[in-house]
């Protein structure tokens, strides 16, 4: 069952598309957003309530038209100076967003997961965020007449996490820090898991999620897929990469350094292990 | 009382640090915030309970993360949670006492700008968003703001409103539908701000040890009000110094 990553890419993304890379500092698949930039995808949807150094690197490369995010910086460290740049001056392309909080994109996800047009909760009132998102209504409590906030189902095209490790036919099995991935994976059309590993059987694991194989579409082994960001139990989070980032994501010239290199490097072996 | 001498940045952090209770359900946030939170934890709230947006709940690190969701939450939690529970079934249903919120724009009704410096759709600074902001602002039973001073973040009016203080003044909260009470204080590395029983207004009314009511003043981008009787911040302990410093790594 596991694909090489490169194909699962090739197989599941396609210009255009809406994209959710999903992962709260935890578990970011940035080994799979690196191969979009590889594979030179464009005008896509990203869409993440945290997007960090990944996202500012897909941005930076030109792959976005739209952010869709709740939260935009590199966190600890401060700004995402590439994502600031499309924003103020179109480079490499103009990049449009809307926004919205953390508990909005939740429940955008839930609602999305749950095969229903929107969700309610209580949030953004008396913010500007309601004046510069069309997608932020309120809406009156049938029963009490309360107002709330509702907003639409979020429904990528294609949701890709990382996670620890799947078994040979496919389920997949994270804990620690699981953040919005089950809500985000259920709530899209087509779903990538790159993973650690792959194991014959998946034992229990204290505070685990399980992804049943039947809703997701391929499954990537790419050991140290997470990095910087890290993979409870396996290795820890690369604070100096971080902090790294922040000097090359300022400057233009050193962010393109960084892309030729990347471009540049094949894809990671081994792609497909495990099969 | 101290010995030492201290920062500004760390009169800071000791203050706010004192104004968390032993017991509360604390949602923190990373920065000054969370080494706010971590000090009070190891000094006079060892039950502080401190909850972070990533879904550790009752975490107690023994180092400060730089991010929300560290690995070291995670090991040391009560209990790991979804972001939908966090938000939903936590901080929605009314069951978190603090939210600690920095900011980079805070104006005279306590209104938090972390969106934009400069126009929405023709930036000066784009900065990260709200993140959990607006609904912390709303749904916690106070929040306590954490900024450095300076006329550049106390602005008469932000830029954007991105976390809901007191609105235009007495009685938008409650128009607004929003439950909790709202910044009950704002803590600067000058003083402290509270909004006034009445207009609702960011007042001074406590100044930290050296500090002279036109210090803040000039620091105000508005003509701030000070309170008749003014509170001095005691010194930070040699405790509290030390603590805050092995967790800073200033020691």
């Amino acid at each position: 069952m596991p694909l090489p990553l490169e194909e699962a890419i090739r197989g599941l993304v396609h210009d255009g598309d809406t994209v959710a890379l999903e992962g709260f500092t935890h578990l970011i698949p940035v080994a799979a957003g690196h191969e979009i930039i590889r594979q030179g995808l464009r005008e896509l949807t990203l869409v993440r309530m945290t997007p960090d150094i990944v996202y500012d690197q897909l941005i930076g490369a030109g792959c976005a038209r739209k952010l869709v995010f709740s939260w935009g910086g590199n966190p600890g460290v401060g700004s995402l100076h590439r994502f600031r740049d499309a924003v103020t001056h179109s480079w490499p392309v103009p990049l449009e967003i809307e926004e919205h909080s953390h508990a909005g994109m939740a429940n955008r996800y839930v609602a999305g997961a749950s095969g229903l047009p929107f969700a309610i909760l209580r949030g953004y009132s008396g913010t500007d965020l309601v004046e510069h998102n069309p997608h932020i209504k309120a809406i009156a409590c049938p029963f009490t007449g309360q107002e709330l906030a509702a907003v639409p189902a979020l429904n990528p095209d294609v949701t890709i996490i990382h996670a620890q490790r799947a078994d040979t036919v496919g389920n997949v099995q994270l804990w620690g820090i699981t953040g919005i991935q089950k809500e985000a994976a259920l709530a899209a059309e087509r779903v990538l898991v790159t993973v650690e590993e792959v194991v014959d059987h998946l034992d229990p694991v204290p505070g685990q999620v399980i992804l049943p194989s039947r809703v997701v579409d391929a499954v990537s082994v790419v050991p140290g897929g997470a990095a910087p960001s890290y993979a409870h139990g396996y290795y820890e989070r690369d604070n100096t990469a971080y902090k790294a980032w922040d000097a090359i994501g300022r400057d233009r010239e050193a962010f393109t350094s960084w892309l030729a290199e990347l471009t540049h490097t094949p894809a990671p072996e081994p792609a497909g292990r495990g099969a | 009382m101290s010995t030492a001498t201290w920062t500004s940045d760390e009169i800071m952090t000791v203050t706010a640090s004192r104004s968390l209770r032993d017991g509360m359900a604390c949602f923190v946030g990373i920065g000054l915030p969370s080494t706010a939170a971590n000090v009070a934890s190891r000094t006079h709230a060892p039950d502080l309970w401190m909850i972070y947006e990533s879904g550790t709940m009752g975490a107690s690190p023994d180092h400060l993360p730089l991010s929300i969701g560290d690995g070291v939450l995670a090991d040391t939690a009560d209990a790991v949670i979804s972001v939908p529970e966090v938000f939903n079934y936590w901080l929605q249903a009314g069951r978190i006492d603090v939210g600690f919120l920095g900011a980079a724009q805070i104006d005279r009704y306590a209104n938090i700008n972390t969106t934009v410096i400069g126009d929405y759709d023709d930036p000066k600074v784009r900065l990260p968003g709200a993140g959990g902001a607006p609904e912390i602002a709303a749904s916690c039973r106070e929040v306590v703001v954490i900024m450095r001073h300076s006329r550049r973040a106390f602005v008469d009016r932000v830029d954007f409103i991105t976390s809901v203080g007191h609105g235009s003044g007495p009685g938008e909260r409650e128009r607004l539908g929003l439950r909790g009470d709202g910044p009950v204080r704002v803590i600067t590395d000058l003083g402290v701000l509270e909004p006034h029983p009445l207009t609702r207004e960011l007042t001074l009314v406590g100044l930290h040890p050296g500090v002279q009511v036109d210090h803040v003043r000039a620091a105000t981008g508005w003509d701030l009000c000070v309170a008749d009787e003014l509170s001095r911040t005691p010194e930070p302990t040699d405790t509290e110094l030390s603590v805050l410093r092995s967790l800073t790594g200033a020691d």
